[in-house]
């Protein structure tokens, strides 16, 4: 009877002292070796699970129009979706090779980072902390946006500057909140704020009259108007209160991965710039500018230096379409979104969207 | 030498040894898995570049939260409030609505229990489509139904239906009532009022005791309120009356936006509480009522006839005889359907209502990214409100208990 105490005792002594070295170990600052042996270790992980998976599991919204939206049939679609299509006809050639996860925005970062997603399209905005704090890195901006306000007409507010004491309606969970607060409070003025979970929730609580006010970002604000019971009745405000540049974002350490996806997005900016669109990508393979030929994969090996094949950018644009086409078929202006180019229009015509060469 | 064959078979038969050896086996193997659970995930946020920490907690919040109870109590105010503050904040308006739901759902559920034992049709009626419907709809759905069905049929932000003959008002934005404002001097008369209840029990208990021994107690019904009233109206005079109303103000003319009630005036209940509220309490008012309804079913036939029998009424029997005995069968569950209406109590972010999960594990967590942390904070306090609530509700049960001869 002692003996077996005695072992008893040993045991759970000795794991004991296991687990609290352990703890203590990983409080400590991690050694160099050690880190860099992970960061090896995830090079090209994601790429190879990719490959092997036989698809890109793309997270996405629970139905942005224009962004990321399913129809009634299954399909998505949106700008967002379009660089994740893009994505899988770089690695795979063909993008229907994408499997959709519908996220909250509470649930976005933390699906990346624990590996249920291999990549975020989720119109979400590129800031410090989300870059420095959660492990993630922005691979780039695919819109240029900015947090605006939508009011009903007959309240007949002209401007932001007018909300003093309003109530406003957002989601929570986002940049949309700190803003809001932040614009407020410069202002100094008063508002109480009403922040639900879902998207949808906020639309309802708008159209009820629950609050006056509804705040996210302009584009979000175009895409949920249509979902208004009367869509005509209210007004975006001109006030621009922040800025929201949105993007895909991968995990950090894996920086083949990484390169993947920003290079799939400049790809598709720069085929714009160079006049190359899903018709005539096939036949522009063999055109005089030596940028297109490099872009296409006639000449260099640039494919080779992402892991991919040298016809990675003809698949995208053939499939997928250009920066531009993508724009025109899910938010432009024929869309019921009916979002001119504004700042998202090409460097060289009046916006600031421009993507560094490929050579 | 020592461990030749016979020697291990007999220590094998040995039913001591053997007990023993299962006991390290089983206590081994839960201390591998723990440390080998704890390991995976401090390996795997190392390799994400994520520490584990609670340094977030004294950092301030950019963010605005509705007006409620946790706000007002913890003086919420945007870049000073820490998270620390929200934390409590959302324990605050979470424990607001685990109070008073499991309040106003015993009392619903037990009316709707009794009412479905009733001889009249139309109540039976009434509470069995009740219970039915109410059990089979999911709660989201009817949070969802109860928060739009009551923002559709108030009034808009720019007008009032009053109440309290004009003192106070419900619109879409609230319902705006008086509020207190306690100046020096009302803890004394809080602590006069506590005493007064505690000499009312005592008083209660004596009358009990002079009825067993003589037949007869004082009428304690109508002492208790008087002496209540006496005992608090006297120290709330003498204290030179400690307590100011500040009410509700509306207005009708200026700036769209200052139109309406105005804020920092009276106190207000934002519809989203209300709607929680009312949905939580209906749906485990629900629960409640078929638990009662089953408790005092057990109860056997026979007391009720011979209560009959002795000449008591109805009512009287089932106050006196029937509930006494169907109290010690209801308590258990009752205790599980008060720790669901606590725990449900985190569906309310879907409406708005800024109870723990909401903020703290939502809002914040976003903002702050430390999610093993917050989530562990917050299964905490849902595990210690839970452990206190089942406490009392065990100490309650074995008080009622029938003690058998």
């Amino acid at each position: 009877m002692n003996n077996i105490s005695i072992v008893l005792v040993a045991i759970v002594a000795a794991a004991a002292g296991y687990f609290g070295s352990t703890m203590t170990k990983n409080e400590a600052p991690a050694p160099a070796p050690a880190a860099e042996k992970t960061e090896t270790a995830s090079v090209e992980a994601t790429l190879n699970a990719v490959k092997a998976k036989g698809f890109v599991q793309c997270g996405v919204s629970q139905g942005l129009p224009g962004f990321s939206n399913a129809d009634d049939a299954g399909n998505w679609t949106g700008i967002d979706v379009d660089v994740c299509r893009g994505v899988a006809a770089a690695v795979f050639g063909d993008a229907s090779k994408v499997k959709y996860t519908p996220l909250s925005s509470k649930q976005r970062f933390t699906a990346l980072a624990s590996g249920e997603i291999d990549m975020l399209s989720r119109n979400t905005t590129w800031t410090m902390t989300r870059d420095t704090q959660l492990g993630l890195n922005f691979a780039g901006v695919n819109y240029y946006d900015g947090q605006g306000f939508l009011v009903p007409t007959k309240l007949g507010i002209k401007s932001a500057l007018e909300m003093d004491g309003a109530n406003v309606c957002s989601q929570t969970g986002t940049t949309t909140e700190l803003n809001v607060t932040d614009f407020f409070r410069e202002n100094g003025m008063k508002f109480n704020l009403v922040a639900f979970e879902e998207a949808d929730a906020v639309v309802a609580a708008y159209d009820s009259g629950r609050c006056d006010v509804y705040t996210t970002d302009r584009s979000g604000l175009a895409a949920q108007r249509t979902k208004l019971a009367n869509p005509d009745a209210h007004m975006v405000l001109p006030e621009i209160i922040s800025k929201e540049p949105l993007g895909p974002v991968v995990r950090q350490g894996d920086d083949q991965w990484f390169n993947i996806v920003r290079w799939t997005l400049n790809a598709m900016i720069n085929a714009e710039e160079m006049g190359v669109t899903s018709a005539n990508a096939k036949s522009m393979a063999n055109d005089n500018n030596p940028s297109i030929k490099r872009l296409l994969g006639t000449e260099g090996a640039f494919g080779a230096e992402l892991g991919l094949s040298n016809d990675w950018a003809l698949n995208i644009i053939s499939q997928v379409g250009n920066y531009g086409e993508s724009y025109e078929a899910h938010v432009g202006p024929n869309t019921p979104l009916k979002l001119g180019r504004g700042v998202n229009a090409l460097w060289s015509q009046g916006g600031i969207l421009y993507a560094p060469p490929v050579r | 030498m020592y461990f030749n064959s016979n020697n291990l078979s007999a220590l094998i038969n040995d039913a001591r040894v053997r007990n023993i050896g299962f006991q390290v086996l089983i206590i081994g193997a839960l201390v591998f898995s723990v440390w080998w659970l704890m390991d995976n995930t401090l390996t795997n946020l190392e390799n994400r570049g994520k520490s584990l920490g609670f340094g977030f907690l004294v950092q301030t919040a950019g963010f605005e939260i509705s007006d409620t109870l946790g706000t007002w109590l913890f003086d919420y105010e945007v870049g000073v409030s820490t998270y620390t503050d929200i934390y409590f904040i959302g324990i605050t308006n979470t424990l607001l609505i685990a109070v008073l739901g499991i309040f106003l759902a015993s009392i619903i559920g037990f009316t709707v229990g009794i009412m479905r034992l009733s001889n009249n049709f139309v109540l039976k009626y009434f509470a069995t489509v009740y219970v039915e419907v109410i059990r089979n709809v999911p709660l989201l759905l009817q949070l969802f139904f109860w928060y739009f069905a009551v923002l559709g049929i108030l009034p808009g932000a720019r007008s009032q239906l009053e109440v309290l003959g004009g003192l106070g008002g419900l619109n879409i934005t609230g319902l705006y009532l008086p509020a207190p404002v306690f100046q020096t001097g009302f803890g004394v008369v809080f602590f006069a009022f506590i005493a007064s209840l505690v000499l009312s029990y005592g008083i209660a208990r004596l009358s009990k005791k002079k009825q067993e021994k003589t037949g007869q107690g004082f009428n304690v019904a109508l002492i208790a309120p008087v002496l209540i009233i006496l005992i608090t109206g006297t120290t709330y005079v003498i204290m030179g009356g400690p307590l100011d109303w500040t009410f509700p103000e509306f207005k009708n003319t200026g700036p769209i936006f200052k139109r309406g009630f105005q804020s920092d005036t009276g106190m207000v209940l934002v519809p989203e509480m209300l709607a929680v509220l009312l949905a939580l309490t209906l749906y485990t008012a629900g629960f409640i009522a078929e638990i009662v309804r089953a408790g005092i079913v057990a109860v056997s036939r026979g007391q009720t006839e011979a209560s009959y029998s002795v000449g008591l009424r109805p009512g009287v029997t089932l106050r006196l005889i029937v509930i006494p005995q169907a109290m010690r069968i209801i308590i258990p569950p009752l205790t599980s359907q008060y720790l669901n209406l606590t725990k449900n109590s985190s569906l309310a972010v879907a409406i708005a209502y800024p109870e723990l999960v909401s903020i703290f594990a939502g809002t914040a967590l976003n903002q702050v990214g430390k999610e093993i942390e917050m989530i562990f904070m917050v299964m905490s306090t849902y595990l210690v409100i839970s452990l206190i609530t089942s406490f009392f509700m065990n100490w309650f049960n074995a008080r009622v208990k029938i003690v058998e001869r």
